[in-house]
């Protein structure tokens, strides 16, 4: 490339990578399809209507590619120059909506701005973006150099958290809780991740199975007793690499268990929890005693962790029933299964199934679906979009769309992976966890895995403002990459 | 800055992640899409309402193509409850006709699962049943504020003539029993109640057909569902055609009103009923639309019981109108031949004594018939049992099969719902109730002349009345002619033919002949219809004797068999040989001859039911 610093919008479309390019403009058509099926009426069959959601998403997706190239021919110096002025006014909007906005079902998260309604929220994604990657950016800034290092990163991420919980939008808050992805890909402990996944589990199974009791304690916690002392061991095994401790403590679990075993057996009543406890601090207390000779830190962590789980499965009834609101608890049941509550919080989750359900290996076909035209889903042009595909093309149609998602993430993780500084990367990699969160929380409720938690399908959910979000942030990422290229040439 | 290759690794782990969440959530697609039917039946009961369209019932005319029973339209308002949103409670009851607290009820009624078990929420469930046509049209221009509701048409029955109610039965909605029996039916559906609408209901209901419509998520209709491809046309019922003469019927009817009985009048060659009338009856209109239930429960309350139909399963001690039966026997016994002769005097006197009337003696059989001697039977019949070289029972065996030949003590197999089977003793009836101990003729001698064990059915009576008059066969009597587009039950055609001589029917006959024009039946003698007749006077434990006649016309090539029975009315010849004479003249002539119009007024007027010692239950 001779004239590269002349002819830069030239060299952008050249250096751009067209196979997210591609999968983003398939998307974004199949998404304004799908709103136009699911906003149909049998009874009023009307022709392509700039005035219905359909037509207006056309539009949105007409301003959203005008958008993304807009970004294409900016100079791609100015994201990581800006990064904090961006993030900063973001958050100053932010604020600004807590005040300003009109209540739309108790949330005051939408700006009315003449004819336009935006949701600042969409917007906080691609600053917190830019201002994380630019803090790891920073002059020699590892995450585990200094334990501030943690903070700086943690202030950056619960700062907008803080101020979208504040316009009562918990399921777009949440999602900056993905973020933990970019920090363990940048180095955080990925014990740190274990203990989410085993919170997780831990939680799922002690809600879900409180009945019947086990040694006179529920069986969903008598699980969670046997998987904590599972990860004991395991970790002792794996983690600490001590096989003499960890096959001691093997056996004494399992000794125990046959004693408490061949007593209930024999009509004698063991407390599950005086059980419990104290084996699992005999096991801490031996593994203590037997750790002088080795590096007593991870050793120090896996006791830490077995008695932080005990404490946390003993806190997991309280934090259901005191911590979460009543809607949330419902809506965390009708997940597990525990409750149907189909005129109440199952109903979207049951009428999704239905519509899903009904679609079969082909599908209905375009405009045949019945649940989402005769509207037995509710917000089906918006959270629950998928249902319109699962019903109308079935199967294959809802495995396409997740494959495309899966080839979205997966490339967009190559894409990452190739940057050479740390700006580019972390950015990425916090597209990465934006779209994994929408994707893995979106789909999991409609189809009844996850509770309901009210965040869009990126690229198809009828809205602009999520809309220009997506477009915004995966164009930010197009146009770094981009520009690798344009530096390599 | 310096990459690390330690911490590139972890992209596997975040990729790994996702694939992983994708991974489930396509199983769990293929479980809710392909492994799982359920989703698919809950989707089509949200979206579709399968509204059935009943087809019209078949219309019923009598043997000369007049229409008896119609149909009129008739609509059901029904509701699906979980899409009823509030709505102007004044508005609805206005517009149906009904207050405030009856709807109520109503609803109350519709949604206690005692009362309505099929209750569900979720399916349609009927309101208000038989809106008027008018009430319908007000309550049509407000559906719309009313989501959840909606009409259905169906149609009830008319009847051209106010006669006839026993043979035409009515419709009533199908029970929990009758859904059990046959998944034809659904909760709300009719089904035929009495007479032919029972007997002939899977003819005459047709085929129910289906419209599919869509409805929202409001309970709102939101068109048809794929332009109605799937909807399935209601096939309308056959059309019947009585083998009854539906004036005659009626004529039949008015000779009947205030006495209580029957009458059965055959064509003998066919074995078409041509009146089949019970008295007391009920106007067939009572058991239609909405008062059905509580006129249904009126006529069964009632004394004289009108849902009982007297001439099919009323069994009563045929009298003298069995003696025909006796003589028969007789002769195909060789017990006696025509000239045989039999002491009368003034009875039957052999160790006991049955009584008789004044007349010639002895006497043979043709005069025996002529004058209803008692006598005459009695000896026959004990010469018949005791025969010498016979044990009694064999010979009471051999004269049960030949009764029941000629129709008696079994169904004959009418096609209506119902019929009584009489009853004709058998041998081991006899000797259970004699306990063994030896019985002869003496012993059992009233069965001769009708009385004792022996009961009929005025049906049974009638075919044996057309028996005679076929000189020894009959045909299966029976109600429907024909049933369009297709042929009734063959056993109608087949010709019935008890083991006795056609010559000995023409000595009955003949009996029967000088019955009317010198004996017992002077009263039938009408010129010129050659009509032949046996009175019957039975004796009875409810009162006065029963007043019955047997007979048919004319002598040769008979066109009409005839039965009449009226309960404690006296002899026979009072009543019974009028009204059966009149039937008789009205169906051959199409008029009473003013030289007859006093009988036909005597019986128009008279009430038997008064004074008759009946006692009402």
């Amino acid at each position: 490339m001779v004239s590269k610093n002349t002819d830069a919008g030239v060299s952008v479309f050249k250096a751009i990578d067209w196979v997210t390019i591609v999968i983003y403009l398939v998307l974004v058509s199949f998404g304004a399809v799908s709103i136009y099926a699911a906003s149909y009426d049998f009874d009023n069959a009307s022709i392509f209507d700039f005035n219905e959601s359909s037509g207006k998403q056309v539009v949105w997706i007409g301003l959203s590619i005008v958008i993304g190239f807009m970004i294409m021919l900016t100079d791609y110096r100015i994201y990581k120059t800006y990064a904090y002025p961006i993030y900063i006014v973001v958050l100053f909007v932010l604020l600004v909506t807590i005040f300003i906005a009109p209540n739309i079902n108790g949330s005051h998260s939408w700006l009315k701005l003449g004819p336009v309604s935006l949701q600042p929220a969409e917007f906080g994604k691609f600053a917190t973006s830019l201002a994380l990657a630019k803090l790891f950016d920073s002059y020699n800034f590892t995450l585990n150099a200094k334990i501030s290092n943690y903070f700086r990163a943690l202030i950056i991420i619960f700062l907008p958290i803080i101020l979208i919980l504040l316009q009562s939008e918990t399921g777009s808050a949440l999602v900056y809780l993905s973020f933990i992805f970019v920090l363990y890909r940048e180095g955080m402990s990925g014990l740190v991740l274990f203990s989410v996944l085993c919170a997780v589990t831990f939680f799922v199974v002690a809600v879900k199975f409180a009945e019947p009791l086990v040694l006179g304690i529920p069986a969903g916690e008598f699980t969670v007793f046997l998987l904590i002392m599972l990860t004991f061991a395991l970790m002792l095994l794996f983690y600490c690499r001590d096989i003499i401790i960890a096959r001691n403590v093997i056996y004494g679990f399992a000794g125990s268990g046959v004693i408490v075993a061949a007593l209930e057996l024999c009509g004698v009543q063991v407390n599950g929890y005086a059980y419990f406890i104290s084996i699992l601090l005999l096991g801490a207390a031996y593994t203590a005693i037997a750790m002088f000779r080795h590096r007593i830190t991870k050793f120090l962590i896996t006791i830490g962790f077995a008695i932080t789980s005990v404490l946390f499965l003993f806190s997991v009834n309280y934090v259901f029933n005191n911590v979460l609101q009543p809607h949330q608890q419902m809506r965390i049941k009708v997940a597990l299964g525990i409750e149907e509550n189909l005129r109440g919080a199952g109903y979207n989750v049951n009428q999704s199934k239905i519509a899903i359900g009904s679609g079969g290996v082909t599908g209905k076909g375009f405009l045949n679906g019945t649940q989402t035209k005769l509207k037995y889903v509710p917000e089906q042009h918006t959270d629950f979009i998928f249902c319109t595909i699962g019903e109308e093309e079935g199967f294959i149609g809802s495995t396409l769309v997740l494959a495309l998602f899966l080839g979205l993430i997966l490339r967009l993780i190559h894409i990452a992976e190739r940057q050479r500084t740390a700006f580019e990367r972390v950015y990425a990699y916090c597209v990465v966890s934006i779209l994994i969160f929408h994707l893995g929380i979106n789909v999991g409720m409609v189809i009844g895995l996850c509770p309901v938690i009210g965040i869009p399908l990126p690229f198809f959910s009828y809205g602009g403002s999520s809309l220009w979000g997506f477009t915004i942030l995966l164009f930010i990422l197009l146009r770094l990459d981009a520009a690798r290229k344009e530096r390599m040439d | 800055m310096r990459k690390d290759y330690t911490l590139e690794k972890r992209k596997y782990v975040i990729g790994g992640f996702i694939t992983l969440i994708v991974i489930i959530y396509v199983i769990r697609l293929f479980g809710l899409q392909v492994g799982d039917v359920k989703y698919k039946e809950s989707a089509d009961s949200n979206a579709f309402l399968r509204r059935v369209i009943y087809p019209a019932r078949g219309l019923v005319y009598d043997r000369k193509d007049r229409l008896v029973v119609f149909n009129k339209p008739a609509y059901d308002v029904m509701i699906i409850p979980k899409d009823v949103v509030e709505f102007d409670t004044a508005m609805l009851c206005e517009s149906l006709g009904i207050t405030r607290q009856q709807l109520a009820e109503r609803w109350a009624d519709m949604k206690d699962t005692h009362k309505n078990p099929g209750y569900s929420a979720y399916t349609p469930q009927k309101l208000i049943s038989h809106l008027s046509q008018e009430d319908y049209g007000k309550l049509q221009e407000k559906l719309y504020l009313l989501p959840g509701f909606f009409i259905q048409k169906r149609t009830v029955r008319e009847y051209a003539y106010d006669c006839a109610s026993n043979v035409l039965g009515n419709i009533r909605e199908v029970s929990a029993d009758d859904i059990e029996k046959d998944r034809y039916y659904r909760r709300g559906d009719y089904t035929g109640d009495l007479g032919i609408e029972k007997s002939y209901e899977k003819a005459l209901r047709g085929q129910k057909g289906v419209e599919i419509l869509m409805k929202d998520a409001y309970g709102r209709i939101k068109g048809k569902y794929e332009n109605g491809i799937h909807d399935e046309a209601p096939v309308s019922g056959h059309n019947l055609k009585l083998s009854l003469d539906i004036e005659l019927q009626k004529y039949g009817e008015e000779l009947m009103r205030n006495k209580i009985g029957a009458i059965v009048a055959i064509e003998p060659e066919t074995g078409e009923i041509l009146a089949l009338v019970t008295s007391p009856n009920y106007e067939p209109s009572l058991l239609v639309g909405r008062e059905r239930g509580k006129n249904y429960a009126e006529l069964v309350k009632d004394p004289y019981k009108p849902l009982y139909d007297r001439s099919i399963q009323g069994a009563y001690p045929p009298g003298s109108t069995f003696k025909p039966t006796q003589g028969l026997i007789f002769l195909q016994e060789g017990v006696v031949t025509t000239s045989t002769m039999y002491p009368c005097y003034h009875g039957y006197v052999n160790g006991l004594r049955v009584g008789c009337h004044g007349h010639a003696s002895p006497i043979a059989l043709k005069p025996a018939l002529q004058t209803s001697c008692n006598a005459y039977f009695c000896w026959g019949f004990k010469n018949m049992i005791d025969r010498r070289g016979t044990k009694p029972g064999d010979q009471f065996t051999k004269w049960k099969n030949y009764m029941v030949e000629m129709g008696y003590g079994y169904k004959l197999g009418v096609d209506l719902p119902s019929e009584s089977r009489g009853f004709i003793p058998n041998t081991d009836f006899y000797s259970k109730s004699f306990r063994g101990a030896n019985w002869t003729a003496n012993s059992i001698i009233s069965v001769a002349i009708g009385q004792g064990e022996v009961l009929a059915t005025p049906l049974q009576i009638a075919n044996l009345g057309a028996t005679i008059a076929n000189r020894g066969w009959f045909r299966t009597p029976h109600v429907v002619k024909e049933i369009a587009d297709s042929a009734i039950d063959s056993k109608y055609n087949v010709k019935h033919q008890p083991h006795i001589k056609r010559q000995y029917y023409e000595d009955v006959a003949e009996g029967m002949r000088m019955a009317v024009l010198g004996g017992t039946c002077r009263l039938a003698n009408i010129p010129g219809l050659d009509v032949c007749g046996k009175t019957g006077t039975a004796q009875n434990p409810h009162g006065r004797d029963h007043s019955a006649f047997m007979g048919f016309a004319p002598y040769n090539n008979p066109k009409i068999a005839i039965a009449v029975y009226v309960e404690n009315a006296g002899f026979g010849a009072t009543f019974g040989v009028p009204i059966g004479s009149l039937m008789i003249e009205k169906y051959l002539k199409g008029e009473i001859d003013p030289s007859r119009k006093y009988i036909e007024e005597r019986m128009l007027n008279s009430n038997t039911i008064i004074g008759s010692g009946v006692k009402k239950h």
